[in-house]
C-alpha cells in the first residue's frame, strides 16, 4: 500500500485547522460583522465565508501527498499541476520559469544557456526517487551555468516504461517585439478558439475500440505556426495563445484566470464542437471542454482587435471555424464561468485526473 | 443535435420557471429531494438552480452508487484484488474512492492488477484471455446496474467460465428513501424520483411514499427540462393538495418496470438481511448478494474476505450530506481538507456526488454572478 491511508487524512485535517486558526482576513467578513452586531447571519454570507476559505486553501503552495506517481499525475489536471509546481518548478526555479509562460517569451540574454527537461514517469515510480533526480539535475545545472526553463511531463502505465526517462534539449528562440503570455489578459479582452474542439481526444477514445461507437471523425493534429504567423501579422492585439492539448480549452481558460487574476466568462453555445464529438461526449458523460485537441489554439485578444484577428484566422484553412467564445472580466478573479446553453451559470474548474466515463 | 437540444431549450425553461413561480404560495418554503446523483449532476452542470425561485430548495439525495460504499468494502475489494493471480475489474468512478488504506488507483500504482471496464461483460473478455488468472468484478450500483451484473453471471455460467466471480455490492434504493423519510432531521415536501432505477423497478415501489407519508413523487428524466418539468409537477400536486406517484420520464420508464431485468436479478441474487451504507449506517434488506446456486461465481464465498468495518474519518459529514441535512458547503472540511483530488468522503469522488458536483460546477456566489451579468454590455 502506498500509505495514502488515514495518515494523510489526519494530516490534511491538521493542516486545515492550523490554517483556519492563523488566517485573519484583512477586512471583516459580512458574516463576522453580522454576528458581532447580533444580526442573524444570512445563508449567502455563510456560503461566501466558505467560498473565501476554499479560495485561500487553493492559493496555498501545492504539496505532493502521494508517495508514488499515479496516472492522475499525467492527466493534465490538478495532480499534474501539483507535480510540476511542487516538484519541478520549486527545484528549477528561475525568473523565466516563475510565470510559467510560453516559450515564445524567452529571450536570449548574455551568454546564458537554456535547457528543456521532458520527463516520462512510470506509474508507481517513487516520488522520493524523483526528488533525488531533480535535486541532482539542479546541482548539475548550477555547475554548468544552465537554466532549465521549460519541459513536459508524461506518466505512463506500470510496465510501459522502466521507472523514469528524462529528455533534454537546448532552447533557441527568435525574438519579436510582442510580449505574449496568459498573465497579460485584461478585462474586456475576447477569448477566441481557432476551430471545433475535442476532435483529437474523441478520435483517440473511439480508435481504442473499447466503446463500440463508430463515427466519421479524424484527429485535428496540425502544425499551428503558419496560422499563428498570419494572426500576428494581422494584428498587434494578441495578448496570449495556447494550444488546447491535454486538459482541453477548460484547462487553458483556468490558466488565464489564475495567472492574470481575472475572471473568464464563456458562452456554451458559442463554443464550436462537431456534432459527432458532442454526441460521443454525451454518451460517455464527458465534457468536450476538457477533451484534447492537437491543432487548435485559444487566443486572448484585445476586444478592439477582435475583427482583424478573426478575419486572419478565418482566412487560414485551420481557422475557418474560429469563433469568439467569451470574454475576460474583472469580477470573480480566478474563476471560469460558463453560461450554459440551457440558460444557467456554472463554473468550469480544472479537471481532476482523467475524464472517467460514468456508470449510469 | 437531435434528442439532446430539444430537452435543453432555454425558452421552454423560462416558460416552465414562470409557471413554477406562480405556484409558490407567498411566504412558504419548499424542499424537494432529487434522490438520484445523476439528477444532482444535471442540476449543477446546466446551472438549473438559476431558474428556481428562492422559495424552492433542492436537497441532494443518497442515489450516488459510489458515494454509499463504506470504507470497509473498499478495503475488502483491494484485499481481493491483491490475492495472487487475481485481476479485479471495476467501473471508472470506483477508482478514486478512498478506503482506509487508499483507493483502487493507489493499489494499482503499487502493482495490484485493477482494470477499468465500461461494462461487466468486458470482465468476461478478460477472464477468457487470462485462463490462468482469477477475474473478480467489483459490482456496484443501484437497480440500474444490477441487471447487467446478473446477465454477466448468467452468461459466465452458460459459457462455463470457471475463473470469473463477482464481489457483489449492489444496493436497492427504496430502503434508503424510507430511512430518509423516517429520519427526524429532515422535512421534505416531495421527491424527484430516480429515472434510470425506475426503468428497471418501475414506479409502483414508490407508492408508499405518497400513500403513507403523504409526499408527492415525480419520476424524472436526466435532461434539464425533465427536471424542471418534474419540479413543476410536484408544485402542481402540492397546490392541488394531491400526493401521488407521477411519471415524467414516460419515454423511458414503464410504470411496471422491466420484467426481464427483474427476472434476471431474481434468478441470480437475493436480498441481504442488512448492509452498511456509508454515512447512513446499517439498513435492513437494502442490498443484494449472490444466491447459493451461484456460489461458484461469488467472490465472498471463493475468497477469504476480511469484512472489517471501518469507521469514517471523524470530520467527514458525508452521512449528513447524503441525507440532505447538510448542504455540501456546510460540511466543515468541504473544499479545504476534502477536495476532488484528495477526497476524504465519497461524496467528493463521483461526478454524481453532491460535494463533487458543487465543488466542480457550483463553487460560486450566485448573487455575485447576477451582478456580473448585469454589468455586461
Amino acid at each position: 500500500m502506498t500509505g495514502q491511508g488515514t495518515n494523510w487524512v489526519d494530516e490534511a485535517l491538521r493542516e486545515h485547522e492550523e490554517h483556519a486558526a492563523t488566517e485573519h482576513p484583512a477586512t471583516e467578513q459580512p458574516a463576522t460583522a453580522a454576528r458581532r452586531r447580533g444580526r442573524p447571519v444570512t445563508q449567502a454570507e455563510r456560503e461566501q465565508q466558505v467560498l473565501d476559505r476554499i479560495e485561500a486553501a487553493r492559493r496555498r503552495r501545492p504539496r505532493i501527498r502521494e508517495e508514488r506517481i499515479t496516472m492522475s499525475h499525467g492527466a493534465g489536471g490538478k495532480a499534474s499541476r501539483t507535480l510540476i509546481e511542487a516538484m519541478f518548478l520549486d527545484a528549477f526555479r528561475n525568473p523565466l520559469l516563475a510565470p510559467l509562460e510560453d516559450a515564445a517569451e524567452l529571450r536570449i540574454n548574455g551568454s546564458r544557456l537554456y535547457l528543456s527537461a521532458g520527463f516520462v514517469l512510470e506509474e508507481g515510480f517513487a516520488v522520493a526517487d524523483l526528488s533525488r533526480i531533480v535535486a541532482s539535475m539542479t546541482a548539475a545545472a548550477a555547475v554548468a551555468g544552465v537554466q532549465i526553463v521549460t519541459g513536459d511531463t508524461k506518466v505512463v502505465e506500470r510496465g510501459k516504461a522502466d521507472g523514469c526517462y528524462i529528455n533534454t534539449a537546448g532552447v533557441g528562440v527568435i525574438e519579436h517585439d510582442l510580449t505574449l503570455g496568459v498573465a497579460t489578459a485584461q478585462p474586456g479582452d475576447a477569448v477566441i478558439v481557432s476551430g471545433p474542439v475535442g476532435d483529437h481526444g474523441v478520435t483517440i477514445m473511439l480508435a481504442r475500440g473499447e466503446l463500440d461507437i463508430e463515427a466519421d471523425l479524424s484527429s485535428d493534429t496540425a502544425p499551428l505556426n503558419g496560422m499563428i504567423a498570419s494572426l500576428l501579422a494581422a494584428t498587434s492585439g494578441v495578448r496570449a495563445m495556447r494550444d488546447a492539448t491535454r486538459g482541453g480549452v477548460a484547462t487553458i481558460l483556468n490558466e488565464v484566470a489564475t495567472s492574470a487574476g481575472v475572471g473568464v466568462v464563456v458562452e456554451e453555445d458559442q463554443i464550436p464542437v462537431r456534432t459527432v464529438v458532442r454526441g460521443a461526449a454525451e454518451l460517455l458523460g464527458i465534457d468536450p471542454m476538457y477533451v484534447a485537441s492537437e491543432g487548435r489554439l485559444v487566443a486572448i485578444v484585445d476586444a478592439a482587435e477582435t475583427g482583424p484577428a478573426l478575419a486572419a484566422l478565418h482566412a487560414h484553412p485551420l481557422g475557418e471555424q474560429a469563433a469568439v467564445i467569451g470574454h475576460i472580466t474583472g469580477d470573480q478573479p480566478g474563476i471560469v464561468l460558463l453560461k450554459t446553453a440551457f440558460g444557467g451559470t456554472r463554473i468550469v474548474d480544472l479537471l481532476v485526473g482523467d475524464p472517467l466515463p460514468r456508470i449510469c | 443535435m437531435r434528442f439532446v437540444d430539444e430537452f435543453r431549450s432555454a425558452d421552454k425553461a423560462h416558460a416552465l420557471a414562470a409557471r413554477i413561480t406562480e405556484l409558490c404560495e407567498p411566504g412558504r418554503q419548499y424542499k424537494f429531494m432529487e434522490v438520484c446523483g445523476g439528477h444532482t449532476h444535471t442540476i449543477y452542470k446546466h446551472g438549473l438552480e438559476d431558474y428556481l425561485p428562492e422559495a424552492i430548495t433542492l436537497v441532494h439525495g443518497p442515489g450516488c452508487p459510489v458515494c454509499v460504499i463504506p470504507m470497509g468494502r473498499v478495503d475488502d475489494a483491494i484485499h481481493l484484488a491483491s490475492q495472487p493471480d487475481t485481476i479485479m475489474t471495476s467501473f471508472g468512478d470506483m477508482m478514486r474512492v478512498p478506503g482506509s488504506q487508499g483507493s483502487f488507483f493507489d493499489a494499482k500504482a503499487s502493482g495490484t492488477d485493477i482494470r477499468m471496464v465500461y461494462s461487466p461483460l468486458d470482465s468476461l473478455k478478460i477472464a477468457r484471455q487470462h485462463p490462468d488468472k482469477r477475474v473478480v468484478f467489483m459490482a456496484i450500483g443501484f437497480e440500474t446496474t444490477t441487471p447487467s451484473t446478473a446477465m454477466t453471471v448468467l452468461r459466465a455460467k452458460a459459457e462455463g467460465l470457471a475463473n470469473f466471480s463477482v464481489f457483489c455490492n449492489h444496493v436497492t434504493i427504496v430502503p434508503a428513501i424510507k430511512a430518509i423519510l423516517d429520519s427526524p432531521d429532515l422535512r421534505l415536501d416531495g421527491f424527484i424520483g430516480p429515472g434510470h432505477v425506475s426503468t428497471v423497478i418501475g414506479c409502483r415501489p414508490y407508492e408508499f411514499i405518497a400513500a403513507s407519508y403523504g409526499k408527492p413523487v415525480v419520476v424524472a428524466g436526466f435532461e434539464p427540462l425533465d427536471i424542471l418539468q418534474s419540479i413543476y409537477l410536484l408544485m402542481l400536486q402540492i397546490s392541488e393538495g394531491r400526493s401521488e406517484v407521477e411519471n415524467q420520464y414516460t419515454r423511458v420508464v414503464p410504470y411496471d418496470g422491466n420484467l426481464a431485468a427483474l427476472t434476471a436479478i431474481n434468478q441470480v441474487m437475493e436480498l441481504r438481511p442488512y448492509f452498511e451504507w456509508r454515512g447512513l449506517g446499517f439498513i435492513t434488506h437494502s442490498a443484494m448478494r449472490m444466491r447459493s446456486e451461484f456460489a461458484s461465481f461469488d467472490a465472498e464465498v471463493l475468497f477469504d474476505v476480511p469484512g472489517v468495518r471501518v469507521a469514517d474519518p471523524k470530520a467527514c459529514q458525508c452521512g449528513e450530506v447524503l441525507k440532505g441535512v447538510l448542504k455540501p458547503w456546510e460540511c466543515k472540511v468541504f473544499g479545504t481538507a476534502c477536495t476532488p483530488e484528495t477526497p476524504i468522503g465519497t461524496c467528493m469522488v463521483s461526478p454524481e456526488g453532491a460535494c463533487a458536483a458543487y465543488y466542480n460546477y457550483g463553487r460560486m456566489n450566485r448573487h455575485r454572478v447576477v451582478e456580473v451579468e448585469l454589468s455586461q454590455p
